[in-house]
């Protein structure tokens, strides 16, 4: 059962970012005071693990985060934690695996979720690939850089038009801004003090997004991966810092403690895809998560799809035959506007995913889906309790 | 009342051109509910080892912010006003550092005039105002808060406190009138006063919690985002704000004088009433039982204008300044880097004495330390002391029972010398007596490492001559400890001509580890503590035989302000000591020591030798005392006692920096406060004995260029 979940509020990365002197570890932290307090029936000392991702796993974002993080925030110490490392499905692998570990009956509440602070910790940083990949031509030498990977989806799909992937992005913009007046976004936002050059300041809000965003203005953006290219900073998520955390629970354990359901966990899969087009990756996870949950691509009410680049929803898309402005996909916008903390993303995706239901109980699935770097893609399916069939069989 | 905006800052800011400013960073803040706070951040750009200060150009600043927002709360653009500092501190107090260039009492004035016109701004800004201690608070930082309307403290906060009158002055910007209008005039009496007299005692934020100086407190994980939705709620009126302390109608009819009064009565005890600051801030706490908030500041300025410009304050702060930064970089020792390591320790003894430095020396080194005595029965007598003491240490809290098994497993006793045998640091709490010494160090020397470190405890004896028969003197210190040891913060390393420097880094290491200040002396009879107080010993022991009665005697004293009265002073260190080191000082300088007969009739009456009141003040000698001395028929008075003490304290101070014993006036008086208590309104003795003209009188001239005195009204 997905209880809650939370997440900062996101900032674009970099010195000019609000996170810039702020510790990726205090931000894993603040997820996790913020879902205690929202959750005051869970008695701290009852959660049985903490599992906490991170793509780069050094510095601030090492030493095992999820134990660090679940001192820092005030666990008790009898409480347990880890660190997880899926690339861009950090927090989602984290779900997944400590759900497994409630499905087998092994955990009764987990906290689970993901920080990325792409500021200090930029995209493969100190990575050592093994030149094995190179010399046995294993991957190519691009394929390490995502841009490089949404362009060579264009060139695969020529279908899949900057065009299209441009007036995904602006819509994605708009739909994220549309929530925020909607107040849809705000109530999973913990707030973050910030210190700055000028002073103590407070995160509410997501610090990247651009509702302004016209096509004519965002055809004029440089392709900072090909000359004449079509990826541009417009159609793609821009470097994020950011945390995100979830309560998860057995039911048994829900219903002792108190606690609310938002979602029930129907099926998951990973899947892998050749690197270099990584994009994809998402397509064959749904299809397997799909078919160990016995339903099909009709089934599903709502997609919270990450946008890690436009191209590489739509190729997604137009797979499954679903149009590019089809309002059940990422109806309040995405990473593109929101941000995309790699290893924090998979949990955003689910509190959206969640709140939705609340608000569309005619809804019965959802899917929770992203591709991952070096050619892999994950989903999670998942039942909406607010449903009138909910629990009762198909 | 005062119109501060009429007076004339610059001055006082150009004064203070080079000061570390801390800067006023200002950030709206759109609050859960939407409203607006103005967050201000008090910032000095440095890291965490430089508290931010409030000199006048910060004071300026944050002033100008302040004006700036006075104007868009009126235009209705804001909600609320909150203010907090960096990391660790909200701000560590008034910027010190040039009160030595006051040049009147009229610029001392516009100090407490420009906190006040600031500050006081945090009250009158047209929305509510709050402080967020989150770290640090002291004295001015402190006043920030008790400024603003609300406040809220981080349970991490190290402390806060309002320590004026430890330093000489009173809580000038607002401290003495509103803090009493806050938590009520006991608890007040207890922050203005009686803690700062504590050895300076702060408050923990669950103390400023209780006691209401707080309205709420949060835990630091989330202190800045609990504070400002607690803000939020305050200023959207779901918070209520509960204030049981502060005082109401019959508070103030029927307790506040009275406590006030029973304060005045237990300071007088305490500490006699020489020292000014205490007595002023009672003054100022008293009359802010009633009258308005400018008038309390107005008292405030006129009041702390005095005490700045006066003497007891400059030399508050020159004490301040010696067991501040002189205590932590002791003059002449030698290179840090020089000092060896000491991983296990040998103590020679294992009587109390000898049992209190194993107990300090495990505490703080966590090596083994292995204690001898002549048997088996003394040394389990030693063993049983340290055990039950650590013990008590775990009954206490003080420790875990980890910590404690570990210390216990860490000592350990032996009759056998060859047990000191891989001991690098040796220290012996033997009977004071030359030939006792040269024994116990001639048994354990030939199972040494030729460079582990001898140290003697001796108090009195020539630690040259002690050395004389070891096959290393050069490795032998004197490390003079003061009782009792757990407590008192000095030891006196004594150099003798053939000590060298490893021995003596490793001396001044070993004291710090032991979080004691210590202090190099020449290898001179009494070294510096108990050469002075011996003086004074015997100056009242020549009144007494002089047949001036010891009630007279023991009052005499009273205007340095001393912690005791001589003969409290004896009897405390006990009467045959004090018989013994009067002897030492005879013996080495008859011409200038006085010894007593009477002194010695006392010390072995084996009875009380004195009378004392509850307070444990002397009030006179027992019958049987009275008994045991013969007295002559020249009484003196109190004057000339005191006269008498401040001429030779001064000639004997002068002669002891000619000789060399220390390096400089600086360390006598840092001696003299850490190892005999002496008050920092006097700044130890010598800006005293400077500003009563003993060392006009003496030697013609000042211990200090130029004295370490006030400006005058």
């Amino acid at each position: 059962m997905f209880v809650d979940g939370v997440r900062t509020p996101f900032g674009r990365a970099g010195e000019k970012g609000m996170y810039w002197n702020t510790r990726a570890d205090d931000l894993a932290v603040k997820t996790i005071t913020g879902l205690l307090e929202r959750n005051p029936s869970l008695p701290p000392a009852r959660v049985d693990d903490v599992a906490i991702a991170a793509t780069t796993q050094q510095g601030d974002q090492g030493l095992t985060l999820g134990r660090t993080a679940a001192i820092l925030a005030g666990l008790p110490m009898s409480v347990p934690g880890f660190a997880i490392d899926r690339m861009c499905a950090g927090a989602m692998t984290a779900v997944t695996t400590t759900g497994s570990g409630i499905g087998f009956g092994q955990y009764d509440v987990v906290i689970a979720g993901g920080v990325e602070h792409m500021g200090r910790h930029p995209m493969g940083l100190d990575a050592d690939p093994n030149p094995r990949f190179l010399a046995e031509k294993l991957v190519a030498a691009d394929a390490l850089n995502m841009g490089n990977t949404a362009e060579r989806l264009h060139d695969r799909f020529p279908e899949l038009t900057k065009e299209r992937a441009d007036r995904f992005g602006m819509l994605s913009q708009q739909k994220v801004q549309a929530a925020y007046d909607n107040g849809d976004i705000q109530p999973d936002l913990v707030p973050v003090a910030l210190r700055t050059e000028s002073g103590w300041g407070l995160a509410t809000e997501d610090e990247g997004r651009r509702p302004e965003t016209t096509m004519d203005g965002l055809a004029t953006l440089k392709t900072p991966f090909r000359p004449h290219g079509r990826v541009t900073a417009g159609n793609a998520s821009p470097l994020t810092d950011g945390a995100t955390a979830a309560i998860l629970a057995s039911s048994d354990a829900a219903k002792e403690l108190g606690l609310g359901t938002k979602m029930r966990m129907v099926s998951f899969a990973f899947a892998g895809v050749e690197p270099e087009v990584m994009g994809i990756g998402p397509i064959p996870s749904t299809e397997k998560a799909l078919k160990r949950a016995g339903l099909d691509i009709s089934d599903i009410g709502l997609f919270e799809l990450n946008e890690a680049f436009a191209v590489q929803v739509l190729s997604f898309l137009d797979h499954f035959g679903i149009a590019d402005d089809d309002e059940r996909v990422n109806p309040w916008g995405g990473a593109i506007a929101i941000g995309h903390p790699l290893a924090a993303s998979g949990v955003r995706l689910m509190l959206q995913l969640a709140r939705q239901f609340e608000q569309r109980p005619d809804v019965r699935y959802g899917v929770t889906a992203m591709c991952v770097g070096l050619g892999q893609g994950g989903t999670v399916i998942w039942e909406n309790p607010h449903h009138k069939r909910y629990g009762k069989g198909r | 009342m005062t119109d501060y905006s009429k007076i004339d800052f610059s001055e006082l800011a150009a004064m203070s051109a080079d000061e570390v400013v801390t800067h006023s960073y200002v950030r709206d803040v759109r609050l859960p509910s939407g409203k607006t706070l103005v967050l201000i951040t008090l910032d000095n750009g440095r890291d965490h080892t430089r508290p931010t200060t409030l000199g006048p150009v910060t004071l300026l600043e944050l002033d100008e912010r302040l004006v700036e927002l006075q104007v868009r709360a009126a235009a209705g653009e804001i909600d609320a006003v909150a203010i907090t500092g960096k990391p660790y501190f909200l701000a560590a107090g008034a910027d010190l550092s040039k009160v030595g260039e006051i040049p009147s009492r009229e610029v001392a004035l516009k100090m407490g005039q420009l906190g006040h016109f600031v500050l006081g701004k945090l009250g009158e800004l047209g929305v509510p105002s709050f402080c967020f201690i989150n770290g640090l608070a002291l004295g001015g930082g402190l006043e920030i808060a008790l400024n603003s309307d609300y406040r809220t403290v981080d349970s991490s906060a190290p402390g806060l406190a309002l320590p004026e009158v430890f330093l000489g002055i009173i809580p000038g910007w607002g401290g003495a009138y509103l803090l009493p209008n806050l938590i009520g005039i006991e608890n007040a009496l207890k922050v203005v006063v009686e803690n700062p007299l504590k050895n300076n005692r702060m408050l923990k934020a669950k103390d400023a919690l209780e006691l209401g100086i707080a309205d709420a407190m949060f835990a630091p994980v989330n202190f800045l985002e609990e504070s400002l939705k607690w803000a939020d709620g305050v200023i959207g009126g779901r918070v209520q704000v509960k204030r049981p302390n502060t005082p109401g109608k019959l508070e103030r009819l029927a307790k506040w004088d009275v406590a006030i009064g029973i304060a005045r009565k237990t300071l007088e005890a305490r500490i006699g009433s020489v020292a000014k600051s205490p007595y002023a801030a009672l003054e100022l706490l008293k009359a802010a039982k009633s009258g308005t908030k400018a008038e309390g500041f107005a008292r405030e300025d006129e009041i702390l204008a005095d005490l700045i410009a006066g003497d007891q304050f400059r030399a508050s702060i020159y004490a301040f300044n010696l067991v501040q930064k002189r205590a932590k970089r002791p003059a002449g020792a030698p290179d840090r880097a020089l000092a060896r390591k000491v991983t296990k320790v040998g103590i020679i003894g294992a009587g109390l004495m000898a049992s209190q430095f194993a107990l300090l020396f495990v505490r703080r080194l966590q090596v083994p330390v292995v204690i001898t005595d002549l048997d088996q029965a003394r040394v389990d007598k030693g063993l049983g002391y340290i055990r039950d003491e650590i013990g008590a240490l775990e009954q206490k809290g003080r420790i875990d029972a980890d910590e404690a098994n570990r210390l216990r497993a860490l000592v350990s006793g032996t009759t056998d010398k060859a047990d000191f045998a891989d001991c690098d640091w040796v220290i012996e709490a033997v009977f004071e007596d030359l030939a006792v010494k040269q024994q116990v160090f001639a048994e354990v020397e030939p199972h040494l490492a030729e460079t582990a470190i001898i140290a003697t405890n001796t108090s009195s004896l020539s630690v040259e001559e002690i050395g004389a028969t070891l096959a290393h003197p050069e490795r032998l210190v004197g490390f003079h400890f003061f009782n009792p040891v757990a407590v008192m913060p000095l030891i006196e390393i004594v150099k003798t001509p053939k000590t060298d420097d490893a021995t003596l880094a490793t001396a001044f290491a070993t004291a710090a580890k032991l979080k004691k200040s210590a202090v190099l002396t020449a290898d001179a009879p009494g070294f510096v503590v108990n050469r002075l107080l011996a003086k004074v010993m015997g100056e009242a022991a020549r009144a007494v035989d002089e047949g001036t009665p010891v009630p007279v005697v023991e009052k005499a004293l009273a205007p340095i302000g001393l912690p005791m009265g001589p003969f409290e002073l004896i009897d405390l260190v006990g009467w045959a000591v004090a018989a013994h080191v009067q002897d030492t000082m005879v013996r080495e300088f008859p011409e200038r020591f006085y010894a007593s007969e009477n002194m010695h009739a006392l010390s072995k009456l084996g009875a009380p030798v004195v009378e004392k009141d509850k307070h444990g003040k002397v009030v006179d000698l027992t019958k049987e005392a009275k008994k045991a001395i013969t007295v002559g028929k020249t009484p003196v008075d109190a004057a000339t006692i005191l006269r008498r003490v401040e001429d030779e304290l001064a000639g004997e101070i002068r002669l002891m920096l000619d000789e060399h014993v220390v390096a400089a006036a600086e360390d006598i008086d840092l001696c003299l406060i850490l190892g005999a208590g002496w008050p920092f309104q006097a700044g130890g003795a010598t800006p005293y004995l400077d500003r009563v003209g003993a060392s006009e009188r003496v030697f013609g001239d000042t211990f200090h260029h130029p004295p370490v005195q006030g400006v005058g009204a």
